[in-house]
């Protein structure tokens, strides 16, 4: 039976099994691989993306709960990179070998859009949960930071 | 970047405009790629690394693989400065497997050992200064002008009497055509536009995206996707196996066996990994079946009772430590450790009778070119490596396990196939950074300084399996590097080292022996100074009087770190220095030790890095940064046991990584060199363990002598 749901704000319906995880889903059926396979249990964060704006490991996460729902992946964020999030891991230059990072953007998006001044004790919390092999923590917070600042600016003058 | 950037779609068959000919074979990734959009008109090469098309767009290809550390970006500026590109037209490629990429360092193309930028600066910048002549010889023909009256500026040519310009892509065409230059003349540094600048890095964008092609993500038409399994105890074999449960899964095709396992092949990876879970299989366990963690290290302690192969003699270290007025015994002990690379070890092979295309994230193209010729029984040159980006490798994808694995399976379902590996898969079949035992005797004088060191290193072999030929009477220098190059004035030295298989395969783990090594000489460095009394630094200091880039990095570290100076309550703080691939690196940990809980914190490390001529400074500001992180796990958490033959561990629950808040403060200060470029990637990790271990030694007074850290070592 068909599993329909909104991908980046597209209509989408897929036939698999139903206990087939939403990561393997975007993966393998529908080909959108930037969302990556860590290591299965919830544990590292690498599939993280938004159902219904809350960031949601994507690898635990059956199809069939899906059904109904909005789903955002690393590939709609923004058509063009221009997120401040993107922008300001451009500007940081953030990423090493780059893996986890569409995991790491997606739970820094989630966290500003609730918290749009995060302390770093925030970016603890929010942000633990997303392990990075290389060691970029330093500058993800310098982003996450920066991108709260650029969010915070094109507020006051909008 | 355009997106025809984010993946080795174009493979380019080319041989270098030294060696003649133009034979241009174009390849497009099957499936995903497809869609992107064609490549703009015929690029000339001017030589192996640099293409340039009629858009004035300028293509590099990097030979050397990308896996966190920078070098797309290095390489690219090493060319483009020489080149007098301009930076916003650069684009690169992945290099297909093909000698002229050969690192000279390995005689085959290969990534490691921090050798990149080494390697390449040579080569590099003479290309792109050849490349540069060319094209300045090719707008003075057509001018009808001396070459010498012109000259290169921003991806054109000038005519500088006249101002007449030529962009780049309209010259390539009859520059390629002209000789190569035997001796270009390289730019004068104080000319450079980019070397030594902290220019962006050119991989970022299709990082941030989502459309970065790694390994994992190569989809080709008619894809098959595959797990394995593997026998759980090293060196085991299928004794039978039954496919019916497996096969009963929806989405599994077919379930074969292979040389490491058995392969359940399917649509999706999912199915894949459901199809293995049902799978019944009877494992012949092998020699290693009773193997353990205690049965190792009893191995290790009777191996260190046996004189081993000499690495380093000076003077008489008996006599020596005889007549010292003090002595200070200690064993060393640390643990067999993953690389836990984020992307898990993967493979995409199509092997076909006239040819093999293997897509890897690989550090070592020519031996998976070997792998694949050696199982299809193709020629090399059939067998077509395309190198994606690499989500992480720390010397793991040094190994061809995975790239034989898909060739394999590709071969034997004649479809192309991808493998995927697990994490459980990925930690518990892994080459591991050796588990060592370590005894040491250090002598000092009657004013509290040393007169002898002594040491016995004993634990597996890497060389042994990986490079035979240069294990020699049972010496792995890889075995004993971090101990034995010490330059610490100690007039007598002696270090052996017993070579002793445990039955756990070994590999290169970021920074080799110097990641165990450079923490046992430099918490024994630290137990010597408390022996004699004298200050962390002030030892160091004094002993390396005579090695002057070590003692560099030593006071630029302690100088920004503020030793000496008091701290807020609660924190400790502890130095380390070590030289390893070519560069030198002092780190000062800021710590802050729970006594009771056994809870430890790093709150701040000041680095000092000395690696000679430098390209980039913020890609070495993030390697150490990198560095420091991987080593600081390594200390704080990362352990691998053995028990009944299997690895205990299998993600990130029992073998945790360091996390965000966890996360020191770093602060990388770069020292102003000329000399020799040292490598980056690895040199970060070896001084953090010490510099941490000896912050908790300063507090509890007690050495820590075996890593991971334990809370019990604390009290």
């Amino acid at each position: 039976m068909a599993i329909s749901f909104t991908l980046n704000g597209t209509a989408q319906s897929v036939e698999v099994s139903p206990d087939m995880p939403l990561l393997w889903v975007l993966r393998d059926t529908l080909n959108m691989t930037g969302t990556k396979f860590g290591c299965g249990m919830a544990l590292c964060g690498a599939c993280t993306v938004h159902i219904n704006g809350e960031a949601t490991r994507s690898c635990i996460t059956p199809i069939s709960s899906v059904a109904g729902k909005k789903v955002t992946t690393i590939e709609g964020l923004s058509a063009d990179g221009s997120h401040p999030v993107q922008k300001a891991w451009m500007e940081e230059d953030v990423p090493q070998c780059g893996y986890c990072q569409s995991g790491q953007i997606m739970s820094a998006v989630a966290l500003l859009a609730k918290k749009p001044n995060p302390t770093d004790a925030d970016i603890d919390d929010a942000m633990s949960g997303n392990i990075c092999r290389c060691g970029t923590y330093q500058r993800i917070r310098k982003a996450i930071h920066r991108a709260a600042s650029m969010a915070g600016k094109a507020h006051s003058a909008g | 970047m355009s997106p025809a950037t984010t993946l080795p779609r174009r493979d380019f068959l080319k041989k270098s405009a030294a060696g003649g000919g133009a034979l241009i074979i174009g390849c497009y990734l099957p499936g995903k790629f497809e869609a992107l959009a064609p490549p703009p008109a015929e690029p000339a090469a001017l030589n192996a690394w640099v293409r340039i098309a009629p858009d004035d767009s300028v293509t590099l290809v990097i030979d050397k693989s990308e896996m966190g550390q920078g070098v797309v970006t290095s390489l690219a500026m090493l060319l483009a400065e020489e080149l007098e590109l301009d930076w916003t037209k650069v684009k690169f490629e992945f290099a297909p497997a093909a000698p002229q990429y050969f690192n000279p360092l390995f005689g085959a193309q290969g990534t490691g050992g921090s050798t990149s930028v080494r390697s390449s600066w040579g080569p590099l910048t003479k290309a792109g200064a050849a490349a540069r002549e060319m094209l300045i010889a090719a707008a003075a023909k057509q001018w009808n002008v001396e070459p010498s009256a012109c000259h290169a500026e921003n991806g054109a040519v000038v005519h500088k009497a006249t101002s007449k310009r030529l962009r780049y892509g309209t010259l390539a065409e009859a520059a390629a055509k002209l000789p190569v230059p035997a001796n270009p003349t390289l730019k004068d540094p104080k000319n450079y536009n980019y070397i030594g600048k902290p220019v962006k890095r050119l991989d970022t964008r299709a990082k941030i995206n989502g459309k970065a092609g790694f390994g994992i993500d190569v989809r080709l038409s008619k894809m098959q996707h595959a797990v394995v399994a593997r026998c759980p105890v090293f060196g085991g074999k299928v004794k039978s196996f039954d496919p019916t449960k497996a096969k009963a899964i929806r989405g599994v095709k077919q379930v074969l066996q292979i040389s490491s396992g058995v392969a359940v092949v399917a649509d999706n990876t999912w199915s894949a990994m459901e199809g293995r879970r049902a799978l019944q299989i009877e494992w012949d366990e092998g020699s290693n079946a009773t193997n353990s963690s205690e049965a190792i290290r009893k191995l290790y302690l009777e191996n260190a009772e046996k004189a081993g192969a000499i690495a380093r003699k000076d003077g008489d270290v008996d006599s020596a430590l005889a007549g010292a007025a003090k002595k200070v015994e200690a064993v060393y002990e640390v643990p067999f450790l993953a690389h836990a690379t984020m992307e898990p070890m993967n493979c995409a092979a199509d092997v076909r009778a006239d040819g093999c295309d293997i897509y890897a994230p690989t550090q070592f193209q020519t031996f998976n070119q070997n792998t694949g010729a050696k199982l299809t029984g193709l020629k090399p040159e059939q067998v077509r490596i395309h190198t994606t980006y690499l989500g992480g490798g720390f010397g793991r994808r040094a190994e061809q396990d995975f790239a034989r694995e898909a060739v394999e399976i590709s071969k034997a379902i004649s479809a192309p196939a991808q493998v995927t590996w697990s994490r459980e898969d990925d930690m518990q079949h892994d080459f591991y950074r050796p588990a060592t035992y370590t005894k040491l005797t250090g002598g000092l004088d009657a004013d509290g300084w040393p007169v002898a060191w002594k040491c016995r290193i004993v634990g597996p072999s890497i060389m042994s399996r990986f490079f035979p030929g240069s294990v020699k009477n049972g010496l792995d220098n890889s075995s004993v590097e971090g101990i034995v190059e010490s330059k610490y004035a100690i007039p007598n030295f002696f270090c052996d080292y017993v070579l002793t298989e445990a039955g756990v395969p070994v590999g290169f783990w970021r920074s080799v022996g110097n990641s165990q090594n450079g923490y046992i000489t430099e918490c024994f460095v630290e137990e010597l100074a408390r022996a004699g009394g004298k200050d962390s630094f002030a030892f160091r200091r004094k002993l390396l009087e005579k090695a002057p880039r070590h003692r560099g990095v030593l006071e630029l570290a302690a100088e920004k770190a503020g030793w000496g100076k008091p701290l807020p309550a609660g924190l400790t703080r502890g130095i380390a220095v070590v030289e390893s691939f070519g560069s030198f690196v002092a780190e000062v940990a800021e710590v802050s030790v729970d006594r009771q809980s056994g809870e430890v914190k790093v709150r701040r490390v000041v680095c000092a890095v000395d690696c000679g001529r430098h390209v980039n400074p913020d890609i070495i500001a993030a390697q150490m940064e990198g560095g420091i992180v991987y080593g600081l796990t390594a200390a704080l958490k990362g352990q691998i046991t053995i028990a009944q033959g299997r690895v205990e561990q299998g993600n990130f629950n029992d073998y945790d990584l360091l996390r965000m808040n966890e996360m020191p403060k770093v602060e990388v200060h770069i020292v102003p060199s000329n000399e020799a470029p040292g490598g980056c990637g690895e040199p970060g990790t070896p001084p953090i363990a010490p510099a941490l271990c000896n912050a908790i030694l300063a507090v509890t007074g007690k050495p820590i002598r075996r890593l991971p850290i334990r809370a019990e070592d604390l009290a």
